[in-house]
């Protein structure tokens, strides 16, 4: 760790820092890409509120973990760094988790579990072990921004998708009723709302992905 | 110095774990009043959904309502140490139907009298619970909800939903034949009969046994008004003669 060389004076948003922030939004995306934290992407996608809620979530605790570590990353004695990662984003997960019970109470309710699972979110131990232990507090900062936002984007992307297609409704507000397309025989998809539609979602989502970036797809 | 030494790994574990502790449990403290306030105030929402009483300022439509919160022990109002909003209803259903003291809310919504009872009972995975309202004769019901912890998605879980407690309204509670709400598969046309949750019916016998197990220890309030409420000139009698007019009454 004390191995890293002091680069000359580099540009907080020079071209290295800024694809940080942007390659894990499209060519190293955790979810598409890595196949990170995909249970909670099946388990609460069911609805765009709950999933704002948990990408802000989970943004807020990538950037404040990579943060955390980077700063302690030549202090933590190497034999018990795991631990030390694990007690970093469990109490960051829990100061969320009692924040989200006082202040968004409903939401919280139909977070229940996911919130606490924060901690087990692959993407987040990812980060902490194979960046910011290894990198300055502004890099990890970005990297964990970079990598939050992208787990968060695939999460509303899908949510929209199954609130609208499943419920008829974004953010509860009755979109299709709006647009009057059940006086012509539309109805709502109740299988959307099925976790299973949350993978066939991902799956849309990474071939329409593939499909605009080829250097993703693999050689075999 | 050697971070990877022994005697450095134990220091700062023990700071770290010392500093964590502290400020969790600070945040933990002072953010206890707000999630207190927010449990709350969904127990009262709940209380005023049953009797179709919904909107932003629980709290204030719960004051303007609920006139009066009462705790009965065996069918006759009692007084208490905890008040009736206070009681926990998972530790009073432990009891048996006789020593167990529950609340009821009364709420005068234009003019008409309505009770609210508390309902708590076991589904297939865990707890469910709800609130029945009663219109003024303690028979009819107004309207029920229920709400669960655990129960399957889909299939147990539907009792929280208005397909399930829409079936509610205008049910009766107590006839000669039987007491309760009778939750069944198929045709449920009867008084006293809602149609239960296909797959749900673990779930479904529990709200059936929930509702019947948390009615006992209302029933001879109930059925006092009841009698009161069929045969007007018995109210100047008082409730004291509740027991032999009820069988008249019903």
């Amino acid at each position: 760790m004390s191995t890293e060389q002091k680069p000359a004076k580099e540009g907080l948003f020079s071209k290295k820092n800024r694809a940080l922030l942007t390659d894990p939004l499209n060519s190293n995306n955790p979810i598409t890409v890595q196949v990170l934290g995909i249970c909670s992407a099946l388990a609460i996608t069911v609805k765009l509120k709950p999933a704002i809620v948990m990408s802000i979530s989970v943004l807020v605790v990538t950037t404040m973990a990579n943060l955390i570590t980077s700063l302690m990353r030549n202090m933590i004695p190497n034999r018990i760094r795991i631990i030390v990662q694990l007690v970093v984003v469990a109490t960051l997960v829990i100061l969320v988790d009692q924040v989200l019970k006082a202040f968004v109470y409903d939401v919280s309710k139909q977070l229940s579990v996911f919130v606490g699972l924060i901690i087990t979110n692959c993407i987040i131990m990812g980060r902490i072990e194979a960046f910011s232990l290894g990198n300055t507090p502004w890099k990890s900062v970005l990297d964990g921004l970079g990598n939050g936002a992208a787990y968060g984007g695939i999460l509303i992307i899908v949510a929209f998708f199954r609130e609208l297609l499943g419920n008829g409704t974004l953010l509860d507000y009755p979109v299709v009723d709006m647009l009057g397309l059940y006086d012509f025989g539309y109805k709502n998809n109740g299988m959307m709302l099925l976790p299973p539609m949350a993978l066939i979602v991902v799956a849309l989502i990474i071939w329409v992905q593939r499909a605009k970036t080829p250097s993703l797809i693999e050689k075999d | 110095m050697n971070i990877n030494s022994n005697k450095y790994t134990y220091i700062f574990a023990v700071v770290m774990v010392v500093l964590v502790a502290a400020l969790l449990s600070i945040a933990a403290t002072s953010l206890k009043p707000f999630q207190d306030k927010n449990v709350e105030l969904e127990k009262k929402s709940d209380i005023l959904r049953s009797i179709g009483i919904e909107g932003e300022d629980a709290d204030a439509l719960f004051t303007q309502y609920i006139t009066e919160q009462l705790v009965i022990q065996n069918g006759a109002a009692v007084a208490s140490e905890v008040s009736a909003f206070d009681i926990d209803m998972a530790s009073a259903v432990a009891l048996s139907a006789e020593e167990r003291q529950v609340p009821l809310y009364k709420a005068v919504v234009e003019g008409n009298t309505y009770y609210v009872l508390p309902l708590r009972g076991k589904g297939l995975w865990g707890p469910i619970w709800g609130y029945v309202a009663l219109e003024g004769d303690g028979n009819t019901i107004l309207g029920a909800t229920f709400g669960h912890k655990t129960e399957t998605p889909g299939l147990g879980a539907e009792i929280a939903t208005p397909i399930f407690q829409d079936q509610f309204p205008g049910k009766k509670l107590f006839t000669e034949a039987y007491e309760g709400i009778e939750v069944r598969k198929g045709d449920a046309s009867g008084d006293q009969q809602v149609d239960g949750i296909s797959g749900g019916t673990i779930t479904s016998v529990g709200v059936q046994t929930m509702i019947s197990d948390c009615l006992a220890p209302y029933k001879k309030y109930l059925m006092s008004i009841a009698s009161a409420a069929a045969v007007p000139a018995v109210d100047t009698l008082g409730l004291a003669a509740d027991t032999t007019l009820t069988t008249a009454a019903l």
